[in-house]
């Protein structure tokens, strides 16, 4: 064995980052298959109602196109999810705007636009529900009168979910029961009651390559019958795909076969819609006997497609005069628009992260996810937890200054550690530090000498600048028993002439997946990064290693790579004479040996729980996560009183995320992260008119450029983890969570106003400093006051 | 239709097409040259910029028509058949390519702004490139992407 | 790409006097840069059906200049307007505006004369032009006749109402005049955007002024963006601070004479971007700014 230095913690060159820089990787609309025609979607342009009829005007050739409606749908007029509520194509009921009505191809993509103009549909319009407050009020109005159905808009399912609400969860820290009472206690008990209601909006993923695919159908000649479909496209889970079209195709999974191709980003954004617009094109492919391909562009996939959900969270907490929390209440909600979707999973990760990195004596999360007729919101990089660390965090801020803590000293009072257990009553058996991470960010950042500054030069100036953090944690992997349920499945061949090949179905999309596989395939066999392969992500070739999603394929998918070189390793060794350890040479050597005395080597790993973890999905108690990511953020702001606009001049995100496998992407993906973070505070606004998005243009919707975004510093501590290949943790999702409250507690440093929605907008701001100027006020606190029990001035509860 | 007479990497091409049709299709339909990627269609992201006239363009916003004698240079027309362009180099190393769509665009805004500043500064670099959405890298990969092509370029015998 | 491009037509003359003929029948709309008809195009919601290039127009592109004025050609690009020295030295604030038009890449193709007879009351040039009091050529052939007509109007009576200007159907703009300040002048300009770059105004704010013996405004121009259905001058504002004084005992009564005179003239929408109310709040602070700038 060759004594290199090790290629895990090393930066090889991106496996695909040739091609990408010479701009000849090949995304979906660069790809053309012979004979291909040009799909469109109509859709509806009202939010709630019924379609009463469907015309097509006359002057079109209608026979050239293939016109694809519900009733066209050889299987279940569903796109795959638990609850069958979400129909491929609207076939009568109008659920939100965008929804898609009827699918049309043609040879020549310039003649769809003259026959989408030329189909009227008429609608019997209802009014819409287009937010969560709304959508309460409906089931209030209902629980009041059960005849009173107007504005219920989901009527509950079998699966879960009751009218108007898709999913609810209750966790506590310990029984239901006497865990109610203890927080009875613990509110008579405090010092201090502190509440608080922290909103945020929703965020557009806007990857650069809009959604996109190509189908085909092999259709019997004789019959006519689908015999199977084939969809290319741009996505992070092709089996999502596969059993989308099994359902709407009635097909066995065999039968349908996903390839991704290159793809330009996706955020989650391609998570499950690719679902949707790739069983479109599949059955355009169908009636037109053509391949089909369908590209949105900008407008259409701002439009139609998920987007973050909206949320708004209650805390109440109970704190001791000496900055310990006795106990608490947190109440999520979010928006899951017109249909299901991924709400469950999303409210799931949201509750589970609610705590954050705090030991909690006694608390209770409720959680709902609340119905609109707004286009489904889905999957985004945090995946609910950006919405309720942002509630918490905010709300540490609060409970430090009125209580009289430093924000870091009320922290320091009331950190997880080593050995604790978190508010789902996992025990903390790998080291956690928050007390170390805390004084290396605050050191690196400054952020004591800052404080000091600012205070001083904030007198005498119309900029006025201040610093804050965020603590918190990101959960690696699927949610409780999901990585069990998953059951995920990976192949490392080897093929003929030695070289070693990785086979999942795990995408790549910018993150890195092809490279981090392969160093950790190359690590494990003890050979060059350049030697090792990865299949493309072809389902009729590569096993289900599960959806790549949930800052789980470094962690989850590498140890199943990893665990597959070690054996085959084990193999080579024991049939091949693989020495130990061993030269490449030796390495290609003893597998082309094994090649031509037994054949192909294949090895199948499948995913093994730890034996220790252990969740519980009715109580919603036990092991949450395998793994956590750990992490403060430091923001520093200056907030201009002349155009009230907010700057973010320099952040700083220290993290704990196991082993760095590749430091160069590691950083990346950080600092992508965290300009996704701050545009989620400071820009990014859907504004959206009687369920319209009425800014799908990258114009109107405003992401940060390169002129906006301040040096990001990003450092890592290692603490190599049990569960990941070589010591790695998930870090896909961890940046995501932690800029916008350490933004939001930045600015309440620098101007003394604390502001608890996002996005924060200069309008918000001066709308904001215009009210305080206008009335008396007291500083930070003027519109949320807080209870001191000592003093007894109760606020008014605050509706749950 | 009409005929328009452009170079396009250094070859001379005659297209017959819509005077109106973008440059962006014609690059991509007509020329077969995919690496100018559509972004927005409305000339806010960048990903189909290209050099025209050694100037940086956005393909989308431009009718084939006023493409007519030019010279053009996409992403497909910096590498020789061997070596990668100092710049693509540097991407490639550095991490200034994530999910790659808006790689094109943003190695050719680069070339542009190289051109114009050999050596630039952090705000040179920032307002140069302030037309080419990136939602991957959140830019910093790619400053130093820009960073060490500049230096190389300045390295004597280049 | 929601327009099919079959349906349209574009053609080239060779020579300027050959587009005024073309375009004297009224039906044709020239197209300069592209960087506003061509996303129009993209969008479908482009109505002119027959179109004029006159990008390639070296007659439209020039900037000359005299020892009392400069004239730009309306193919002036925003990278020309940036790379001009003199322009720098003399006109600083529309070197600003050009420099925080767009990207890079639309500075390279949008011109002058687009961003002018675009007529958007967001456009980032025309409260320089204004505060400079710039003068407006235009020109067209009689259609009978083909003899060249030529108009030339003070710039600040150009935009008549949104998005309508003086321009009559077949007129092109030929240039824009900018007589040179004074080495007293003081020049000013701020841009409020949606962002650093690439960014649409929220507001902007352009002043000139000269400051005389006794710390009184001797002269003042303003103009702003945004702050109504046309870019325009703030002579209410103007009229309150000329011969306003600076100095620090008066400075704080100056102040909010100008702020109340310029809420008084302040007409701003709500819309995707901002509200009426933060756009004339922040001109105001813009104003302010401005003063307390001055030299006392």
């Amino acid at each position: 064995m060759s004594e290199t230095k090790s290629i895990l913690g090393s930066s090889p060159l991106r496996k695909e980052g040739r091609p990408k820089v010479l701009g000849a990787a090949q995304y979906i609309d660069d790809l053309t298959l012979p004979g291909m025609w040009h799909g469109a979607t109509v859709r509806s342009t009202i939010a709630r109602g019924t379609i009463r009829s469907i015309t097509f005007a006359p002057h079109i050739n209608w026979s050239e196109y293939a016109i694809v409606r519900a009733s066209d749908i050889p299987g279940e007029n569903a796109i795959v999810h638990l609850p069958k509520d979400h129909p491929c194509l609207a076939a009568r009921e109008i659920n939100h705007v965008a929804e898609p009505i009827l699918l049309l191809a043609h040879p020549e993509k310039s003649a769809l636009l003259a026959a989408k103009a030329a189909i009227h549909i008429d609608y019997d319009e209802l009014p819409g529900i287009f937010n969560i407050e709304a959508s309460e009020a409906a089931v209030a109005a209902f629980i009041n009168d059960p005849n009173d159905t107007d504005n219920i808009i989901w009527p509950g399912s079998s699966e879960g979910g009751t009218p108007n609400c898709f999913k609810n969860y209750q966790m506590y820290t310990g029984e239901a029961a006497p865990t109610e009472s203890a927080l009875v206690e613990a509110f008579e008990a405090a010092d201090f009651i502190v509440e608080g209601e922290y909103t945020t909006g929703a965020q557009e993923q806007l990857y650069i390559e809009p959604n996109g695919v190509i189908a085909e159908c092999d259709l019997d000649p004789v019959t006519g019958h689908v015999r199977g479909v084939t969809v290319r496209g741009s996505m992070q889970c092709p089996y999502y795909l596969v059993h989308a079209l099994t359902l709407v195709f009635n097909l066995p999974e065999e039968k349908c076969r996903v390839i991704q191709v290159e793809t330009g980003g996706a955020f989650g954004g391609k998570e499950d819609f690719p679902s949707v617009i790739g069983s479109h094109a599949a059955l355009l492919a169908m009636k037109s006997g053509h391949p089909v391909k369908i590209i949105y562009d900008r407008g259409e996939d701002m439009a139609a497609t998920t987007k973050r959900h909206p949320s708004r969270t209650r805390l109440r907490t109970a704190v001791s005069r000496d900055g310990k929390l006795l106990g608490g209440t947190i109440d999520v909600a979010i928006d899951g628009g017109a249909y299901a979707t991924l709400s469950p999973v999303v409210l799931s990760r949201a509750t589970i992260h609610a705590p954050g990195p705090y030991k909690w004596p006694h608390l209770r999360v409720r959680s709902k996810a609340m119905a609109t007729n707004i286009p489904p919101h889905g999957a985004f990089r945090g995946f609910g937890a950006p919405q309720s660390l942002f509630a918490l965090e905010r709300h540490m801020d609060k409970i430090a200054y009125t209580i009289g803590f430093t924000p870091e000293e009320f922290r320091r009072r009331n950190f997880l550690s080593t050995g604790d257990h978190t508010a789902t009553g996992q025990p903390l058996v790998e080291p956690v530090d928050m007390h170390h991470l805390l004084t290396r960010a605050l050191a690196d950042s400054g952020y004591h000498a800052k404080r000091a500054a600012f205070a001083e030069s904030n007198q005498h100036s119309r900029i006025k600048r201040g610093v804050g953090f965020a603590a918190f944690m990101h959960g690696t992997g699927f949610t409780g028993s999901g990585e069990r349920r998953l059951n995920s499945l990976v192949h490392l061949d080897i093929l003929a002439d030695g070289r070693p090949q990785v086979l999942v179905s795990s995408t790549e999309f910018g993150q890195g997946t092809n490279t981090i596989l392969c160093q950790v395939a190359a690590e494990a066999l003890h050979l060059p990064y350049d030697d090792i392969l990865i299949h493309e992500v072809d389902t009729a070739a590569v096993p289900n290693s599960g959806p790549t999603v949930a800052s789980r394929t470094a962690m989850i998918v590498g140890k199943l790579v990893e665990r597959a070189a070690n054996e085959v390793l084990a193999t080579l060794r024991t049939q091949a004479a693989l020495p130990t350890p061993h030269t490449r040479e030796q390495f290609i050597a003893a597998a082309q040996r094994h090649h031509a005395q037994q054949g192909f080597l294949r090895a199948s790993v499948r995913y093994e729980p730890p034996a220790k973890i252990f969740w519980d999905d009715d109580l919603y108690r036990g092991d949450a996560y395998p793994g956590y990511a750990w992490a403060v953020y430091v923001a520093e702001v200056a907030v201009d009183l002349n155009t009230y606009q907010v700057q973010v001049t320099r952040f700083d995100a220290l993290q704990e995320v196991g082993r760095v496998l590749h430091p160069i992407l590691a950083k990346g993906q950080i600092e992508g992260g965290i300009a996704q973070g701050i545009g989620y505070a400071l820009y990014e606004k859907c504004v959206y008119k009687d369920g319209h998005l009425m800014n799908n243009q990258m114009t109107n919707y405003i992401m940060p450029t390169s002129a906006d975004l301040p040096d990001i510093h990003v450092t890592f501590e290692e603490v190599p983890s049990l569960h990941g290949p070589g010591g790695a943790k998930g870090i896909g999702e961890l940046p995501m969570d932690g800029p916008a409250p350490a933004i939001l507690n930045a600015i309440e440093n620098a101007t003394g106003i604390g502001f608890n929605s996002i996005p924060l907008l200069p309008e918000d701001v001066y709308e904001r400093l215009t009210s305080l100027t206008a009335r008396p006020h007291g500083g930070a606190e003027d519109l949320n006051p807080v209870v001191d029990q000592a003093t007894r001035t109760e606020s008014p509860e605050v509706n749950a | 239709m009409t005929t328009i007479k452009l170079t396009i990497n250094n070859t001379p091409a005659t297209l017959s097409v819509s005077p109106i049709k973008r440059l962006l299709d014609v690059l991509r339909d007509d020329l077969h040259l995919t690496g100018t990627k559509e972004g927005c269609g409305e000339g806010e992201c960048g990903a189909c910029a290209i050099l025209m006239n050694g100037e940086l363009v956005n393909s989308c916003l431009i009718p084939a028509l006023q493409a007519d004698n030019a010279t053009l240079t996409t992403i497909e027309g910096l590498a020789n058949a061997t070596h990668l362009h100092p710049i693509q180099q540097c991407f490639l190393e550095q991490g200034g390519a994530q999910c790659g769509i808006c790689t094109p665009g943003m190695i050719l805004a680069t070339h542009h702004l190289l051109a114009q500043y050999p050596n630039p500064t952090d705000a040179q670099i920032r307002e140069g490139l302030a037309g080419n959405l990136c939602r991957c890298t959140g830019y910093m990969r790619i400053f130093e992407s820009v960073r060490q092509a500049a230096a190389k370029s300045l390295l004597p015998n280049h | 790409m929601h327009s099919d491009p079959t349906q349209f037509a574009l053609i080239a003359p060779a020579t300027l006097s050959e587009a005024l003929a073309l375009l004297s029948n009224g039906r044709h709309t020239p197209i300069a840069g592209g960087t506003e008809l061509m996303v129009a195009l993209a969008a479908g919601r482009l109505q002119q059906k027959s179109l004029v290039s006159i990008n390639h127009l070296p007659e439209l592109r020039f900037i000359q200049t005299t020892p009392t004025a400069i004239t730009l050609g309306a193919n002036t690009t925003f990278t020309d307007i940036r790379r001009n020295p003199t322009i720098a030295a003399e006109l600083p604030l529309l070197t600003l505006a050009a420099s925080w038009t767009g990207s890079i890449a639309n500075q390279n193709r949008a011109t002058l004369g687009g961003n002018i007879c675009n007529a958007s009351p967001a456009a980032d040039t025309p409260p320089a032009l204004l505060v400079y009091d710039a003068a407006v050529t235009l020109i067209s052939a009689n259609p009978e006749t083909r003899e060249l007509v030529e108009r030339t109007f003070p710039y600040a009576e150009f935009h008549l109402a949104y998005k309508r200007t003086l321009l009559h159907p077949g007129e092109l703009l030929h240039s824009v005049t900018i007589p040179l300040p004074t080495p007293a002048h003081h020049h000013f300009i701020r841009k409020v955007g949606t962002r650093n770059a690439q960014a649409i105004s929220k507001t902007a704010l352009a002043a000139i002024a000269t400051v005389g013996d006794h710390h009184t405004l001797t002269e003042v121009r303003l103009a702003a963006a945004s702050l109504a259905d046309r870019p325009v001058r703030l002579y209410t504002t103007e009229a309150a601070l000329l011969n306003a004084s600076l100095a620090a005992a008066d400075i704080t009564t100056t102040v909010l004479r100008a702020r109340a005179a310029l809420a008084s003239e302040s007409c701003p929408i709500d819309d995707i971007r901002s509200t009426a109310a933060y756009r004339t709040a922040v001109a105001a602070n813009l104003l302010e700014q401005f003063l307390r700038t001055l030299p006392a």
